[in-house]
């Protein structure tokens, strides 16, 4: 690693600390996350370096910590709270569906709930059914809520930042495979990213691939080895889940006429589906074929033969372009 | 309508005289509600706070107008108790669009942030969790927190969660259960163990009391000491008051559960013959007592008048947005 590289959960302290250090309205708890630091070893010093006002440990009580962002969201101060494992925020979804984000249109806007929930997601991790799912389509269908996924370090200072100076609540998903990648820092002028602009990555010709989070580093190793056999892949990084930035996806569509999008978790249900559904009614006729590569309908499984073989990755992605396309490895 | 709270907080007979106004307040508006709701003007369904007056009254009188408040799906009585207005209230019931949320939140999710009122909950406890969070700012601010919630709400997660998290972090936080022994048509002894909700508190190390929940008086007492040690960095109170509702548990129910002799016993403690006969025997006129009496009258009046004659939201004229800009 080069001295101006920088490590993804850096990246993440970094962004906190930033916004801590600018905006006193903002506040960071959660279980572990400030005397040890974080289980991800995301967030050391912070608690050292603002103090146990700002920065602090809370009771494993997901539900209440959920309940506390948003009482102190609607109160004026910019709440950041971290659920450990993304499985764990089925024990927040309440705070979060019914008072999170229906806040701002049903008090007809009267103040804004600008909280984020910070989780580790995905599998890769031998971790098990249940601290390896990515909990982001749980709260698909829940209008008011955002949903943004990084998939590089750059990317998750910028939307990070973007996450906390944004006015609405936001569930941040950070891929516990991406923790120790290393990347550049973010460009000059993109160190706050604002939520709902999806990103070409990756320019090409013949296929978009479309994902988020770890999806879009698997796709772009994909991308490096398809470029070898002649096909031309443009990579874009969707990082919001929801709202979802159909533009950027439709732009990409009409030149390459080819869209698969790759996600980790299953296909029923998931933001894939959704996507395809929202670039068939809006983009057809640009359309020669779409796909979708997803997670088999099953938990994920634990050991390392069954949950390699259960996941998309670069390999992965790779053969189902070519098979879907025709070209020989 | 004059507000409760008061910097002062004088515990003069005047302030109860007109704390004894905001309960008729709330008693004449749900009795309206009743009469609305069955004449089709009050939609879906609507939880009535009769009966249960003294709670948010008594713990309201305690409160500055800048504390937060959050309240529960039987909200009407938080809301008015805390300051929100009768007409912006009851044209929210009606649905219309100069409701305080402009028709859009209804009975039971009521936000008035003008007056603290943090939100108001349709799921049990939710209100609990939303005081714990503004329990967070307030510590920051200077003022307190208050929780509106009722028994059924100690066997959510929320309560435990909640209390145990204001303790550790010594919020400002006033945990206010209105007891009214039904936890929706359930009796409070099949659904709740021990019976006991105050007793709860003592295990999270939250100072806690059972108070007289028909008593003004006791509740003004009780949640005055909770805010002193609130603002005093002392931590939460968890206040168990004891109470009970005039109507069912929805306008769904007509609470067949209930016995005649368990109501009449419970009608010979309405808080507001109570509050009456204490303020007479404390000298305050019959005078005095009727022109408050005739001002909430007209008051309410006015608010149903006015809150009929307003119009629905036109949909084509809502520009809603998803997301805060």
């Amino acid at each position: 690693m080069t001295v101006s590289e920088l490590e993804f959960r850096v990246a993440i302290r970094d962004a906190l600390a930033e916004e801590l250090e600018r905006d006193a309205s903002v506040v960071f708890f959660g279980e572990d996350v400030a005397a040890a630091g974080g289980v991800f070893k995301a967030t050391p010093d912070l608690l050292e370096r603002f103090g146990p006002d700002r920065v602090f440990d809370t009771p494993i009580s997901e539900l209440a910590l959920a309940g506390a962002a948003y009482g102190a969201a609607v109160t004026g101060m910019r709440p950041v709270f971290e659920v450990m494992f993304g499985d764990f925020m089925a024990l927040a979804m309440d705070s979060l569906v019914n008072q999170a984000a229906k806040f701002w249109y049903i008090s007809r806007e009267q103040g804004t709930v600008p909280l984020v929930v910070r989780s580790a997601v995905g599998a890769g991790g031998r971790f098990g059914a249940i601290h390896s799912q990515t909990h982001g389509t749980w709260f698909q269908g829940i209008p008011g809520l955002k949903i943004a996924f990084p998939s590089s370090p750059a990317e998750a200072k910028g939307l990070l930042k973007g996450a906390i100076r944004d006015d609405n609540p936001v569930v941040f998903l950070e891929h516990k495979r991406l923790y120790s990648v290393t990347g550049p820092p973010p460009p000059s002028g993109q160190e706050v990213i604002a939520l709902g602009q999806a990103h070409v990555a990756r320019a090409g010709e013949n296929l978009t691939i479309a994902s988020a989070g770890k999806g879009v580093a698997d796709a772009l190793a994909a991308a490096d080895a398809l470029a070898s056999e002649g096909v031309s892949v443009e990579v874009v990084d969707l990082r919001t889940l929801r709202p979802l930035d159909l533009p950027t996806v439709l732009e990409s569509v009409a030149k390459t006429n080819r869209l698969l999008a790759v996600e980790e978790g299953p296909r029923t249900g998931g933001w894939a589906t959704g996507l395809l559904g929202a670039v068939a009614e809006e983009g057809l006729h640009d359309l020669d074929d779409a796909w979708i590569l997803a997670t088999d309908e099953t938990p994920i499984p634990y050991s390392p033969t069954l949950e390699d073989a259960f996941l998309p990755d670069a390999d992965a992605i790779a053969a189902s372009v070519r098979s879907r396309l025709g070209v020989a490895a | 309508m004059p507000g409760l709270q008061s910097a002062a907080h004088v515990e003069t007979a005047g302030a109860y005289l007109e704390a004894y106004g905001r309960m008729r307040l709330i008693r004449e508006f749900e009795a309206a509600m009743h009469r609305l709701f069955l004449r089709g003007e009050v939609h879906g369904t609507t939880h009535l706070y009769a009966g249960q007056e003294a709670v948010a009254v008594g713990v309201c009188m305690a409160l500055d107008p800048d504390d937060y408040v959050s309240g529960t799906y039987r909200g009407h009585g938080h809301a008015l108790a805390k300051g929100t207005e009768p007409e912006p209230l009851l044209a929210e019931m009606l649905g219309r669009a100069t409701g305080v949320c402009g028709g859009r939140a209804g009975s039971m999710n009521v936000i008035d942030l003008a007056h603290g009122l943090v939100g108001c909950y349709g799921i049990v406890g939710g209100s609990i969790a939303a005081a714990l969070g503004a329990g967070l700012s307030a510590q920051r601010q200077g003022r307190v927190s208050v929780a509106f919630f009722g028994d059924g709400a100690s066997n959510q997660a929320y309560f435990h969660e909640c209390l145990n998290m204001a303790s550790v972090k010594r919020l400002p936080v006033i945990f206010v259960c209105e007891n009214n022994l039904y936890a929706e048509f359930t009796p409070m002894a099949d659904a709740t163990a021990g019976a006991n909700i105050a007793a709860r508190g003592a295990a999270y190390a939250v100072r806690s009391a059972v108070v007289d929940g028909n008593d003004l008086w006791a509740v003004r007492a009780a949640a005055g000491e909770a805010v002193t040690r609130a603002r005093a960095g002392e931590g939460p109170t968890l206040l168990e008051c004891q109470t009970y509702r005039h109507y069912g548990h929805s306008k769904s129910d007509p609470a067949p559960y209930r016995t005649k002799e368990e109501l009449e016993r419970w009608r010979e403690r309405d808080p507001l013959t109570l509050a009456r006969d204490r303020l007479l025997a404390e000298g305050v006129s019959t005078d005095d007592v009727a022109a408050v009496e005739q001002a909430t009258t007209d008051a309410l009046d006015r608010a149903v008048e006015n809150a009929l004659a307003a119009p629905y939201p036109d949909p084509a004229a809502e520009h809603a947005t998803e997301y805060a800009p």
